[in-house]
């Protein structure tokens, strides 16, 4: 089994959760809170990575971040080399194709925190970011945790912007599902069957947890 | 809970970028799977240097070099390639270098009834439903696939039989599997022992298409010159040409004879 290729996913996978749990956080507050009348256009964005092919967030990634773009001439100016075919660029798409997914989970379970609640905190004297941490956060947790978890998983798998914006890069960029690829290209199916059964065990885990998380009584059995 | 990510993700950051005494990266074309697996772990093996070899189509290659993608070589399976990026100014000038002539072969698993000694004729048989090659259009062992066809006259009915790989080695793994009838693959992957074990061949003679002329050059981003160097010495050197041969390639005569 390729662990290089493993730990390079991991790595991805869970940097990606963690940016997208902070920077998740204030769009999925906005979304639930702004009284802004176009707001569905933001929401619509948000949720764009969920229909849109992962090659054409690739391609526009890779052409946005290429040293043809002002962007990607920035980055190397200050950098010293190119953003696309790195660690950075990878996790930056990731960042953009998991959004929704953070993102939805977040804004769904602020809604369902009783608004009353809120309007009390404020209205008490407490302020906005207090009430937010405070409040709002503890009473969303499970949906945070999908959120983040959910996010996780997606990027577990994800191929088709890897392939356009990674370029395949041992230790840099060469994830677990594109070391499958490379693996049966290879005629080595006992190698790449055993990397994708490890992935299939860890997107049940995941999910396993994400409905556990998700019941509304926790117990094993039915009470009577 | 973000504090725990965050330690996790701490954990883990040194843990991948633990550098190793000295890493090649290479882009290879995908005709050179086995072979150059086999070449860097030889190369390995006398220098101790580490090689970091990622395959795929040339065409795609080319696209992510001029995107910035940080490779220090790229052998390449149309020479074209790389004089194009010779010309744009992103190769060590002179670097440029033709390291084989591939081949390509029509190829069937072992039961299959097809007589592959008829030659491309033999794409004709009405029970062959899928045939496949590489992706003509960034790869050039389809391209000369494709040459191959119109010269024997049978690409106009044999084209909507036609599965693009997504490179040579994918069109190699789809017939392969048994999920194309018949494939036109190149030679060095039919000779790969995976291949070998799996099926039969038959040489498309060498004037039934353009040459495919590779050619290989080091990139002007390289991190580390000196080391793309060697390695590209080692190819053109005895142990690398007698590899490239074993795997059916036509080497230029050796630079150290």
């Amino acid at each position: 089994m390729n662990w290089i290729a493993i730990a390079v996913t991991f790595k991805l996978a869970l940097l990606t959760a963690a940016v997208l749990l902070i920077v998740g956080l204030p769009i999925a507050y906005w979304l639930t809170f702004s009284k802004w009348r176009w707001k569905f256009i933001v929401e619509s964005v948000v949720a764009l990575p969920l229909v849109l092919p992962p090659t054409v967030l690739g391609f526009y990634i890779l052409v946005a971040i290429g040293p043809h773009s002002p962007v990607g001439r920035f980055y190397s100016d200050v950098v010293g080399h190119p953003l696309p075919f790195t660690f950075e660029g990878l996790l930056l798409a990731s960042i953009l194709y998991s959004l929704p997914f953070a993102v939805q989970p977040f804004a769904a379970a602020f809604e369902q925190v009783d608004r009353r609640l809120i309007e009390a905190s404020w209205t008490l004297g407490v302020s906005k970011p207090k009430t937010f941490f405070r409040l709002i956060v503890p009473l969303s947790m499970a949906g945070l945790i999908t959120g983040a978890v959910l996010s996780f998983a997606h990027t577990l798998g994800e191929f088709g912007v890897v392939l356009m914006v990674g370029g395949n890069i041992e230790g840099e960029t060469r994830t677990v599902s594109i070391d499958i690829y490379d693996e049966v290209q290879a005629l080595n199916y006992a190698g790449a069957a055993k990397t994708a059964l490890l992935l299939l065990a860890v997107s049940y885990s995941v999910l396993l947890l994400v409905y556990a998380m998700n019941r509304k009584v926790w117990a094993v059995w039915p009470q009577r | 809970m973000v504090r725990v990510i965050i330690a996790v993700c701490m954990l883990l950051i040194p843990g991948v970028n633990v550098a190793v005494a000295e890493v090649i990266t290479i882009a290879a074309a995908a005709d050179l799977n086995f072979v150059f697996r086999e070449l860097a772990a030889e190369y390995e093996k006398s220098t101790g240097d580490h090689v970091r070899l990622s395959l795929g189509s040339s065409g795609n290659f080319y696209a992510q070099i001029q995107n910035g993608a940080p490779f220090d070589l790229y052998f390449s399976a149309d020479i074209a390639y790389p004089r194009k990026l010779e010309e744009a100014g992103l190769t060590v000038p002179g670097s440029l270098y033709q390291y084989a002539v591939g081949r390509i072969v029509l190829w069937a698993g072992k039961d299959s009834h097809l007589d592959l000694a008829k030659g491309l004729d033999v794409l004709l048989v009405p029970t062959i439903k899928k045939i496949a090659i590489a992706n003509p259009k960034h790869a050039p062992y389809g391209r000369a696939a494709v040459a191959a066809m119109e010269h024997a006259q049978v690409y106009d009915r044999v084209k909507d039989k036609l599965v693009l790989g997504e490179n040579i080695s994918q069109a190699a793994q789809f017939v392969e599997s048994g999920a194309a009838d018949v494939g036109i693959i190149a030679m060095s992957l039919a000779l790969a022992p995976p291949m070998q074990a799996a099926g039969r061949y038959w040489e498309i003679p060498a004037d039934a298409h353009p040459p495919i002329e590779q050619g290989a050059v080091i990139l002007k981003g390289a991190k580390n010159q000196e080391r793309a160097k060697a390695f590209l010495s080692f190819v053109q050197g005895a142990d690398g040409q007698t590899m490239m041969k074993r795997y059916g390639f036509v080497v230029p005569r050796s630079v150290a004879d």
